[in-house]
């Protein structure tokens, strides 16, 4: 990538740009949002790769009944492992990717508004995984306890929770120092007569998610913490022999897990409001209703999050409320839906890859969405919960959700971040084979947890074979799929064909219509003004 | 439902074909219902499934015509409309009505779940790493205690002899109920969250230690009916099964009888005292329903979460500071208190380790381990 980003400074002086270090130290002291945007894009996907193979091991012991693969012990750390590295280090940081090098340009600023704070967010980030990844080398291996860490089972964990709990700290610490950093920015470095709502819907979704950010984190900081003290300093938190409580700690990591899921999938939502337009040549149809639903769903992300708690015994009041207000997200969720699908109405559609990362986004994740609606109705969780119907359910939200929009995310703007245009026929069969093995893996899922099977176990009762083994050929059919996408963007930034400035005919932001192709290392010098 | 239901099981069918070793029936769906709740919870399923069907069918089927008839290269223009507040207002009005069309049915469902209200039988099932203790707390049968262990063998897990039908489903003491009659659950737990499960109940409940909650189930058939623990509890999470047997009014009460019986020879267990032979030999039964996880067959565990037996100057020390470990377990390590095994049972598998794998230090007497319950 080094390469690239040297080339964008041509037609203007090296050194002042790149703060006058070279090789890995401007890497690492850079404050220029794109350099640091890369380095995001960069870690996430060898996180991504690094919970994959994780993912992988877990297919391959289930691909048969028995104990194959390995232990019981160890499948536990690889669940758990697999669910915080791509949660925390390969989802978010892929986003937070995307809004340092969107932003900027999309709003018509120079740079973030903080650029040391940025350099630091990042750094910050391969402390926290490697910490993570140090847990397997301590005395008991890694945590498996689940990516929820529930209490008590987290007590009698070995030295590496305490790592993992360590990392969560620094994780949190990253994407706050991040939040603060996109709030500031787009509160205060748009260009003149770019009101907030003449806003590209990516940047309104940033905005809102860096709210939810700033908010939910420290919740999550404050239940790992309880955790530590009560593994060393004798408190009791979350043990009732001392007067504690261990749904306490359930209560309190959901208040950060529920609002989590929409920092997840809001990004993304902004991602495919800037694609499905773009390749329908139409402007978003109900843009003022897109912001007020995206509002409206992280405002009620903080009041449902004792619905992944139905089988603990909650009052039936407590059940009740949960229940309505979770139904009740499906309303701005399926006023984006519509939205969506009226801007494609009568449009002038063309499919290349973005396009079609979208619309498998916009398809799988509303039919997540619909499972999310069976799953929030207390009887039929209260079956459901724990199995592998949430397993399938949560997958189609987060990868045919967030996964997707961030594969439509990287071809769309690929050629303005390199200069290049990537190969549109292997971008295609990069999708077909994604989307296919994608539901090889998780729609059988549904069938499993249906019957019965409880996730996060690593033998199963015979009945559940024919599932497991289809979901497990899936699962490497997707990890080698997405060698592909390695290779499809190595290949456009060494030989890619020169991009043109704008080379979607429907792209309307800035980055399209006021910047050069290659963008430029600081994005807008001077600020356009919106008319 | 049903349509798809045979769509879904040929599709199953020729993947079955497709795969070698696909004997095994496919499960795909609801276990057959046996409660009322579990026919309530598959009929709301099946009402809110039809719902998401029609919808999703709607949605998407304007957006793939959109991907049809307005494409590019069939020199469709685009129109630039990007507002209409009726629209807006219809397609935020209408799902919010379909939601109290769905909330409405559900909430009878939920308050008729939450209902333990004067049951028949209060069962008080605990759940411990790995395995499930049942007391007979109210109602014909009160007093019955037993532990509830996996029995399928370690050498089928391993995959060094074939697997049995009920497969990681099958345990050495089933809980028996009455059929017909409202039976009340309550959980609890000795150490991390469990989850109590019998899906053709349609009868989940998180067990929390230190903490009581509460379930039930009026079961409309006799049969044996199969659950799995749901919340990860370790690494025996997958292998800590629920199995519930339910039968006709008379063979209850002759199962009380039996169990009774048991108990009363059991009590006067307690005070006799056995040679060192007959204890290791219970002892060994003993220790691989609830020590082999971890200690292991050849008790060398699996330092240093699990330590081993072998050798160990706790087993080759005093009697009383074995005995303590065992009954009160170890805080903070996955050590856990036996105390709910009874005198006998703790003393022949104390005295089993004693004199096993090479360890040669005396026997435990159940008179002995009565003294150091406190």
């Amino acid at each position: 990538m080094s390469a690239v980003v040297h080339d964008h400074g041509h037609a203007h002086d090296h050194h002042d740009h790149h703060g006058g270090y070279s090789g890995l130290m401007r890497w690492v002291t850079t404050t220029n949002h794109k350099d640091i945007g890369t380095m995001y894009l960069w870690f996430s996907f060898i996180m991504f790769l690094v919970g994959g193979i994780m993912a992988l091991v877990i297919r391959a012991e289930l691909f048969s009944p028995g104990l194959q693969v390995v232990d019981p012990d160890f499948f536990n750390q690889m669940t758990t492992m697999h669910g915080l590295i791509m949660v925390f280090g390969a989802i978010m940081p892929a986003f937070v990717g995307f809004a340092n090098w969107q932003i900027p340009m999309m709003i018509g600023a120079p740079d973030m508004a903080f650029a040391r704070l940025n350099n630091w967010s990042f750094w910050l980030l391969p402390f926290a995984a490697t910490l993570l990844v140090l847990s397997f080398f301590m005395p008991g291996g890694a945590p498996g306890v689940g990516w929820t860490l529930y209490a008590p089972l987290t007590v009698q964990m070995g030295i590496g929770m305490d790592l993992t709990i360590f990392a969560v700290h620094i994780l949190g610490m990253s994407s706050i120092l991040g939040s603060i950093n996109i709030i500031t920015t787009i509160l205060n470095m748009r260009a003149p007569g770019m009101t907030l709502m003449r806003m590209p819907l990516f940047v309104w979704t940033w905005l809102i998610t860096a709210y939810l950010l700033v908010a939910a984190m420290p919740v999550l900081a404050g239940a790992v913490t309880m955790t530590l003290t009560d593994r060393h300093f004798g408190t009791s938190f979350f043990n009732a022999a001392g007067g504690g409580d261990p749904v306490l700690y359930q209560h309190i990591f959901w208040f950060f897990g529920h609002p989590e899921v929409y920092i997840i999938a809001l990004p993304a939502f902004g991602v495919v409001s800037q694609v499905i337009p773009a390749f329908s040549r139409k402007p978003l149809f109900g843009y003022a209703s897109m912001v007020y639903a995206t509002s409206a769903i992280a405002i009620l992300s903080f009041i449902v999050w004792a619905h992944h708690m139905y089988t603990v015994g909650m009052p039936v009041t407590g059940q009740l409320f949960f229940m309505y207000a979770t139904t009740l997200i499906a309303v701005p969720t399926g006023v984006k839906v519509f939205n969506w699908v009226a801007t494609m109405w009568k449009g002038s559609l063309t499919f290349e890859t973005p396009m079609l990362f979208a619309l498998g986004f916009l398809f799988l994740f509303t039919l997540g969405g619909f499972t999310g609606l069976v799953l929030s109705l207390v009887p039929v969780d209260i079956q459901l919960h724990d199995t592998y119907y949430v397993v399938a359910h949560f997958h189609y939200v987060m990868v045919a959700g967030a996964l997707f929009s961030a594969f439509a995310g990287v071809y769309f703007w690929l050629p303005k971040w390199t200069g290049k245009m990537y190969d549109e026929t292997l971008g295609k069969i990069h999708f077909w084979l994604t989307l296919i093995f994608f539901n090889m893996i998780f729609f059988v899922q549904h069938f499993l947890g249906l019957a019965g099977m409880p996730r996060r176990i690593p033998d199963y009762p015979l009945m559940f074979e024919t599932w497991n083994k289809i979901s497990s050929i899936g699962a490497f059919g997707f990890g080698l799929s997405q060698l592909l996408l390695l290779y499809i963007v190595i290949k456009c930034i060494r030989s890619g064909e020169p991009a043109p400035q704008k080379p979607w005919e429907g792209a309307d932001s800035l980055e399209w219509t006021h910047l050069p192709t290659p963008a430029p290392y600081h994005s807008f010098e001077t600020q356009p003004v919106i008319k | 439902m049903r349509g798809i239901r045979t769509a879904v099981s040929v599709l199953a069918g020729l993947a079955a074909l497709a795969m070698s070793g696909g004997a095994h029936a496919i499960a795909w769906y609801f276990q057959s219902p046996a409660s009322k709740m579990a026919q309530d919870i598959d009929t709301l399923h099946q009402y809110v499934m039809w719902l998401i069907i029609v919808i999703f069918i709607g949605v998407f089927g304007f957006m793939f015509w959109a991907c049809y008839a307005h494409r590019k290269s069939v020199g469709h223009k685009a129109e630039q409309f990007h507002e209409n507040t009726t629209v807006e207002i219809l397609w935020t009005v209408i799902p919010a009505l379909i939601l109290i069309a769905i909330a409405w049915p559900v909430t009878k469902v939920v308050i008729a779940q939450k209902d333990t209200s004067a049951p028949d039988v209060t069962v008080k099932v605990t759940g411990y790493q790995w395995k499930w203790g049942y007391d007979y707390l109210k109602g014909e049968g009160e007093g019955i205690s037993f532990v509830s262990t996996l029995t399928t063998p370690r050498e089928q897990i391993e995959g060094k002899a074939p697997k049995g039908e009920n497969y990681l489903l099958e345990v050495d003491n089933e809980m028996v109920v009455p059929v017909g009659k409202k039976i009340r659950v309550i959980t609890t737990a000795a150490d991390v969250v469990h989850a109590w499960w019998i899906p053709a109940f349609g009868a989940k409940q998180d067990a929390i230690p230190g903490f009581l909650r509460d379930t039930w189930f009026r079961a409309e058939q006799t049969g044996v009916f199969r659950g799995q623990c749901t919340e990860l509890c370790g690494k025996e999470h997958g292998y800590m099964p629920i199995v519930v047997r339910v039968v006709s009014q008379q063979d209850y009460a002759k199962w009380v009888g039996e169990q009774k019986a048991a108990l009363a020879k059991a009590a006067e267990d307690e005070n006799k005292t056995f040679s060192v032979q007959e204890l290791v030999q219970r002892g060994e039964k003993v220790y691989a329903a609830n020590c082999v996880a971890c200690h292991q067959p050849h008790g060398k565990g699996a330092p240093p979460a699990f330590p081993p037996l072998a050798g160990s100057k706790l087993v080759t020390g005093s009697k009383e500071g074995q005995i303590d470990i065992v009954l009160n377990g170890k805080p903070n390590t996955a050590m856990q208190s036996f105390k709910q095994l009874n005198n006998v049972e703790l003393a022949a598998v104390i005295t089993f380790t004693r004199n096993s794998w090479g360890n040669k230090s005396g026997e435990v007497q159940p008179a002995e381990v009565k003294a150091r319950r406190k």
